[in-house]
């Protein structure tokens, strides 16, 4: 497949997650656009790898290998945001019981 | 006959309709389970572009453990459609309008890149597998990997640390 519609399919993906965190107040939700977002550059990073992998057969077997183990480390990185964000939301609706977002534009109270 | 673009783009429309019902429906479960879609719609572009550890990896960490915490939290704090906070009306618009802008500048800024006449490899090529990805991870990428399971090491214990009780610690002093 031609590399650019890899490009517009996760452009669109990234503005749609965009999008989300723009329109939504519910904490919960804002953050799963994020992890929206992350996937769009993981789709775009192993169409590149891919890519790189095709241009450079000739020289080398393993060329692109680099941007695929990217994106295992960022999915490694993004499980971990996962668990300490969901923590803090949790902590927060204990203590205000909400999650709109529209609450916590006062933090120095 | 060539299958490949048809699956392409019924993927390709797959995600983008699950990402737009993700951010458009009220209900913060609906919600989830339309991002479960885009992420099943995703691995299945991985097995088209032959990256199956990746496409294995995505459904089992992202389908599988991270929406199923998600899910978990939005259940245990009872949300539903009745307790959804809505912006109004012009701020969603407002909202839609940034994210349009946002996405027309970006393709314009790189459908005129040197990348017209470049294809990505879909079907063959042996980097996407197991064996190829697990001898790079333990040769070359062996101090990263070691420094992500500290990274691991301490999410858990900051989790745990933040969703910790503090009435204990009022109690006991």
């Amino acid at each position: 497949m031609p590399i650019n519609y890899y490009l517009f399919l996760s452009l669109a993906l990234f503005s749609i997650g965009m999008v989300g965190v723009l329109t939504r107040r519910n904490a919960i939700i804002i953050f799963m656009c994020i992890e929206l977002m992350l996937n769009a550059v993981n789709l775009l990073l192993v169409a590149f790898s891919k890519m790189h992998h095709l241009k450079n057969l000739a020289t080398s077997a393993t060329a692109g290998t680099d941007g695929q183990l990217f994106v295992f480390f960022i999915m490694v990185v993004a499980a971990a945001e996962v668990s300490v964000g969901l923590a803090i939301i949790v902590m927060m609706y204990r203590n205000i019981h909400s999650v709109d977002i529209q609450f916590l534009n006062r933090l120095k109270h | 006959m060539n299958v490949t673009p048809y699956i392409f783009w019924f993927l390709s429309v797959l995600a983008l309709f699950s990402a737009l019902m993700m951010v458009t429906s009220r209900n913060p479960v609906y919600s989830v389970l339309w991002l479960i879609g885009t992420f099943f719609a995703i691995s299945g572009h991985y097995i088209l572009l032959n990256a199956q550890f990746l496409a294995v990896v995505n459904i089992i960490v992202y389908a599988g453990a991270i929406m199923v915490l998600f899910l978990f939290v939005i259940m245990l704090m009872n949300l539903n459609r009745e307790t959804e906070p809505q912006k109004n009306r012009w701020l969603k618009f407002i909202g839609a309008l940034a994210g349009g802008c946002l996405l027309l500048v970006l393709v314009a800024a790189l459908k005129d890149a040197e990348l017209k006449s470049q294809q990505a490899m879909v079907g063959g090529g042996s980097i996407g597998l197991i064996k190829v990805l697990g001898k790079e991870l333990f040769t070359r990428y062996v101090v990263p990997f070691e420094i992500s399971s500290l990274l691991f090491l301490s999410a858990m214990i900051g989790a745990a640390v933040i969703g910790k009780k503090e009435n204990s610690q009022t109690l006991n002093s």
